[in-house]
């Protein structure tokens, strides 16, 4: 994706057991924040086709 | 090429008149220069429409799947990589198969010489590394390692990977070819650079589907981007939707694709779409070490683990 021209850090990859909440929250935010820094994302959005 | 033509038309009758095959896959002068078609034999009186010349670019192994009769069949390097990785994914078996290897030299492009000219081009002939084309009112020589493919010309498996005939003597391998500039110039981009370059190289697609259909690995009995119920991808020329269908595509050869240049060769509009999959093609190399095709005893990354797989992209 990002060979692509998605910017890196929109997609992540994690692996949390089912018994780790904390890093599932810490994961969540960090994940969140990464984002959110990015901004609202360009690439990738399918907008209506305009008529007349 | 007239040798290989021979061989190739007498290892075809053997098959045929022995009953060892009850087929043979090989190629036939299509009806405009450059363009040979696929050709299957099936009677010993008609293996002589075989031809073998620098044009065969089609990649055979596509018209293996799910066959249950015993087939022989013509391979080049790269057919061969893709007839094995047919064989690892249960969609033939190795005992149907007589594989007439035949040492490659390269396919030459066909539109680059077509848009050499401004003239029609009639006739194309070749001799020994050159390449003779011939319009109305025109006559020019070309070197053929100038006008080979852009696959061909950084190709490491020229020879058959696996076979039981072989047409000619193995021809010498490339050394030293740096098989990923185009690649790491794109890696080097930024991803708004990235992002522009892919939109205008899609830009022609007109998702006719050529690429899929002309690919190998493409045998899905219904292909996502056919699917309707869900509906996994638009169907139209929208342009998130083409990026979608290419890069999806992409994906599903992960680990799979050889490099054989099918589908670029097969796109009506010229889009080289192999930076996909050649992407793709050099981390399996780059994080698993591994070449599709190459052997039958080894199962691809994608559906192995090994304790030394790269994690470092999961957090």
């Amino acid at each position: 994706m990002e060979h692509m021209g998605i910017e890196p850090g929109r997609i992540q990859f994690s692996w949390v057991s089912s018994a780790e909440s904390t890093k599932f929250v810490d994961v969540v935010n960090e994940v969140t924040a990464t984002v959110k820094k990015l901004g609202p994302s360009n690439n990738f959005v399918k907008t209506k086709v305009k008529v007349a | 090429m007239v040798a290989y033509t021979d061989k190739i038309k007498e290892i075809s009758r053997r098959l045929l008149k022995e009953c060892q095959v009850e087929m043979v896959i090989g190629f036939r002068k299509g009806t405009l220069p450059m363009m040979n078609e696929p050709c299957f034999v099936k009677n010993p009186e008609d293996v002589d429409q075989l031809v073998w010349d620098s044009n065969c670019g089609i990649n055979l192994a596509n018209y293996l799947t799910n066959r249950g009769e015993k087939i022989g069949i013509i391979a080049k390097g790269c057919d061969s990589r893709n007839i094995v990785t047919h064989i690892i994914e249960n969609k033939i078996k190795r005992e149907q198969l007589v594989i007439i290897g035949v040492p490659c030299d390269g396919m030459i492009d066909r539109r680059r010489i077509i848009r050499m000219y401004s003239e029609e081009i009639l006739e194309v002939e070749e001799t020994g590394g050159k390449i003779i084309v011939k319009g109305a009112d025109f006559e020019d020589t070309l070197k053929k390692a100038d006008v080979l493919q852009q696959n061909c010309a950084v190709c490491i498996h020229r020879n058959p990977v696996i076979h039981d005939e072989l047409v000619a003597d193995p021809v010498a391998e490339q050394k030293d070819v740096d098989r990923y500039a185009d690649i790491r110039e794109i890696e080097a981009m930024d991803p708004e650079q990235k992002w522009d370059y892919f939109e205008n190289l899609l830009s022609a697609c007109i998702r006719c589907y050529a690429c899929r259909n002309a690919c190998p690995l493409c045998y899905c009995p219904t292909c996502f981007v056919d699917e309707s119920r869900p509906q996994w991808v638009g169907k139209s020329q929208n342009p998130m939707d083409v990026r979608t269908f290419h890069f999806l595509r992409a994906f599903h050869c992960a680990g799979r694709c050889t490099d054989c240049g099918a589908c670029e060769r097969a796109c009506p509009v010229g889009i080289n779409m192999r930076v996909f999959t050649k992407k793709l093609e050099k981390d399996s190399f780059e994080q698993f070490g591994w070449e599709a095709g190459l052997s039958l005893d080894e199962r691809p990354p994608l559906d192995t683990y090994k304790p030394g797989d790269p994690d470092d992209f999961i957090k």
